[in-house]
């Protein structure tokens, strides 16, 4: 798999299967499906237990507008998988591109599905930062490879919009 | 009310004031700052927090960075403090980037 950028645009290029599997997987990840530790992490209180009536207008009123702003950006990052549903050969490598203004709709729709999986599996930080694991076994190995491999793209995402903000003004 | 006491004891001591205890403490607890915690999250990709921090709170890199590096090692750090207001919605912008933030009372 190679990532660069072309023309303001994102390319990761040469997925291969597996991956682009991981990738069509973003939009239904993010997904807590009642599992209330992932519910609970990506709508977490805005304050202590004792602030009732802080937590209460929160749900109300805050809430609503958080599931909303998720959604829109899932909705974004599954638009752009389409390119992948285009291959027509079942086992060829595939290529997807980001356009730069769908950037922080990446960022928040793998945030959303990296923090949704790890609460459904309870993921340790020792496990989270254990880059020499073995290979995947188990369907919570494959969760965590799929959680570090949505980090890595974060950090490209990241690394790009850096770029482009140190570079934007007076260009 | 405080600063009058202050600069002028002895009128303030000489004039009968009304009972208002309850409501006098009622926007005493308005008043006070409230403090913008994040929490920290072993999930969240520290780049990405520095980023947030940026973001919401108009840092340079380098108060963010000190900031993440805060809530990394002792496990929270308070990023604002102010009036609840403006605390709520840095919160609010904080929650929509994922993190795990809360308001607190100071005190």
């Amino acid at each position: 798999m190679e990532v660069f950028r072309k023309n303001g645009v994102l390319e990761i290029s040469e997925i291969d299967p597996f991956l682009a599997e991981l990738l069509r997987q973003i939009p239904a990840s993010t997904n807590p499906e009642s599992v209330p530790a992932a519910e609970e992490r990506l709508y977490s209180p805005p304050a202590g237990p004792n602030e009732k009536e802080l937590r209460a207008e929160w749900k109300i009123y805050v809430e609503p507008e958080l599931r909303r702003l998720f959604r829109t950006a899932t909705e974004t990052v599954e638009s752009d998988l389409r390119q992948l549903a285009e291959n027509e050969k079942p086992f060829a490598n595939s290529a997807l591109q980001i356009p730069h203004e769908h950037s922080e709709a990446w960022l928040n729709a793998l945030n959303q599905a990296r923090l949704a999986i790890a609460a459904k599996y309870d993921f340790t930080e020792a496990e989270l930062c254990d880059h020499y694991r073995s290979p995947i076994g188990s369907r919570r190995d494959l969760s965590l490879f799929q959680v570090n491999f949505y980090g890595f793209l974060q950090e490209f995402i990241l690394r790009e919009m850096e770029c482009d903000n140190s570079t934007a003004p007076g260009e | 009310m405080f600063f009058v006491m202050q600069v002028f004891p002895e009128i303030t001591n000489a004039v009968e004031t009304p009972d208002v205890g309850e409501e006098t403490k009622t926007k005493e607890a308005l008043d006070l700052p409230w403090n913008v915690v994040v929490h920290n999250d072993p999930v969240n990709l520290m780049s990405y927090v520095t980023m947030v921090f940026q973001k919401v709170f108009g840092y340079p890199k380098e108060k963010a960075e000190r900031h993440m590096v805060e809530v990394h090692r002792k496990g929270q750090s308070i990023l604002w403090s102010g009036v609840r207001e403006r605390a709520e919605l840095f919160v609010q912008q904080l929650h929509g980037y994922l993190l795990l933030a809360t308001i607190e009372r100071t005190g």
